[in-house]
């Protein structure tokens, strides 16, 4: 049998279609006159050319790309060590949070004053702190190097970041699913292996990764303690020009790495709630 | 006379001054099915999570296969892989599959090597005609189908005893049927169960006693005909008086 669309049904969609193409005319044109405001207020600053003179040069900009990038290359190798560590101590010191026992009171103790600190204190503090201060101690097995004490900041800093996520995804965990692993006859550990820590960790793997991230960018901040990362590299071909392009060339790498980590973020939570609204969880 | 496999003597609970167990006493025979009935917060949630040491009791004892599992130094883990527990709410693992989440407790609980528990889950599954489930996850599943999931975890490593808690009350009457026939199947089979149940039409069918539970006390015990057809106490008249006005028995 053939099915022939019902005047009505016709109706609606030429209605919708109406609604559709009136909203994409309204969303070009606002864009269109946001886009003209900006660019009138910005170049007719008084001091736009010498703006564009000295952050928007293209010579400079490719004199010194070769040694910003290999600044960055700095920057990744960081980035990637420090993400390793940050989510091994993070789940650590999550697990040592919400353990019940009491032999494991003082470790619960010393990561809950661990977090109150590093939460608190501002991240260029600690580079500061460890990367000058440790040195100081004048101790010869320590390691002395600006990026090894520059990513050892960061791992301080950021687990107790992603301690408190992963600890929130646990606590997230509905409590019968403890309930019904104890009743299986799991211990304690059992179900918070099999049971709780796997569905905890699909829960926060979105506001995981969005601290990741924020890790990517900040790996930049090693530059103080001396590091030739991305943005020393540009601060030194600053210096030589008087030109500040490469800043915004090290600017430009940064958010170039980031933006696959925050894609795929963004991606992972429409996913996780187009299933939830599918599973009738709102 | 079979032997006793859970004995509960003079079992007291309460939450601060709500008193919600008082004086229970009751024991299950090998193979018996007791049925609990009695309205919400009577106490039959209590007493079952009582039995698998999922909540403390204040007082009283309670043995299962003659030991006292109420006693100091008990290890509880050790107790509850003996017992089989199924919820209202399923509660089910929903990042595992229905076999994963059917062959934990064997593999992880009692030791049992991968594919022994994987072939015992499929005998399971291919005999109450799941097994094309075995692979999915929970939430794909209809509200009978994961509850009989859950039955099946809770039956396959054996367990003395088995405790239902109103596995039903979350299902529409269609569901209900397919979860009840797979206990009726239990009980074929000679389990011995512990049931809270609002379903009084299958506490008639599988039920050797009936308890009534009314405000932490048994106030009456006996077959199911004579629980429901001839009861004594006014609590028990007007409890049956309510489930007939609500179309439920």
């Amino acid at each position: 049998m053939s099915y022939e669309p019902s005047a009505l049904r016709l109706q609606r969609e030429e209605a919708r279609r109406r609604v559709s193409r009136h909203s994409t005319v309204v969303a070009l044109l606002s864009t269109l006159t946001i886009g003209a405001v900006l660019a009138i207020v910005v170049t007719g600053a008084p001091g736009f050319k010498l703006v564009r003179e000295s952050f928007f040069n293209p010579h400079y900009a490719r004199t010194a790309f070769p040694s910003v990038l290999s600044g960055l290359w700095l920057n990744l190798r960081v980035m990637i060590f420090a993400e390793i560590f940050v989510l091994i101590f993070g789940l650590l010191i999550a697990l040592a949070r919400t353990s019940k026992s009491p032999i494991l009171y003082p470790l619960r103790l010393l990561a809950t004053v661990y977090t109150d600190i590093f939460r608190g204190l501002p991240l260029l503090l600690v580079l500061l702190l460890v990367g000058l201060g440790v040195p100081g101690l004048q101790i010869s097995w320590l390691p002395n190097s600006a990026v090894t004490l520059g990513t050892i900041s960061l791992i301080l800093t950021y687990s107790a970041y992603v301690a408190e996520v992963i600890r929130a995804g646990i606590e997230a965990v509905n409590p019968a699913q403890r309930m019904a692993g104890r009743a299986l006859g799991l211990s304690q550990s059992q179900t918070q292996r099999y049971v709780i820590l796997p569905q905890a960790l699909r829960k926060v793997t979105p506001p995981l990764l969005n601290d990741l991230v924020s890790l990517q960018k900040d790996s930049g901040l090693i530059s103080v303690l001396g590091a030739i990362d991305a943005i020393r590299a540009a601060g030194i071909e600053t210096a030589q020009s008087f030109n500040f392009t490469p800043y915004l060339v090290a600017g430009a790498l940064f958010v170039a790495l980031t933006i696959p980590l925050t894609r795929f973020t963004d991606w992972l939570t429409r996913k996780q709630d187009r299933a939830r609204v599918q599973q009738g969880q709102w | 006379m079979s032997k006793t496999m859970l004995e509960i003597k003079s079992l007291r609970k309460s939450y601060g001054s709500d008193l919600v167990l008082k004086e229970v006493s009751t024991s299950l025979a090998e193979h018996e099915v007791k049925v609990l009935i009695g309205a919400s917060g009577s106490g039959k949630s209590t007493l079952l999570r009582s039995i698998n040491l999922l909540e403390g009791i204040d007082d009283g004892q309670i043995f299962l296969d003659s030991q006292d599992i109420t006693e100091v130094g008990i290890n509880p883990d050790e107790v509850r892989s003996q017992i089989g527990s199924v919820f209202q709410s399923f509660n089910l693992f929903p990042h595992l599959n229905v076999l994963q989440n059917i062959t934990l407790a064997p593999r992880f609980v009692h030791g049992v090597a991968k594919e022994v528990a994987v072939a015992e889950a499929m005998r399971l599954l291919e005999r109450f005609g799941l097994q094309d489930k075995a692979k999915q996850y929970p939430d794909l599943l209809s509200g009978g189908q994961q509850q009989r999931v859950a039955i099946l975890r809770a039956v396959i490593t054996r367990p003395k005893v088995l405790l239902l808690d109103e596995v039903t009350s979350a299902l529409d009457p269609i569901l209900i049927a397919e979860v009840l026939s797979l206990i009726s199947e239990l009980k074929g089979e000679g389990m011995t169960m512990m049931i809270a149940t609002h379903e009084m039409g299958f506490a008639k069918r599988v039920a050797d006693q009936v308890l009534f539970l009314h405000q932490g006390e048994i106030l009456e015990s006996g077959t199911p005909h004579t629980i429901l057809e001839s009861p004594e106490t006014p609590e028990l008249k007007e409890f049956l008086n309510a489930l007939r006005d609500a179309g439920r028995l």
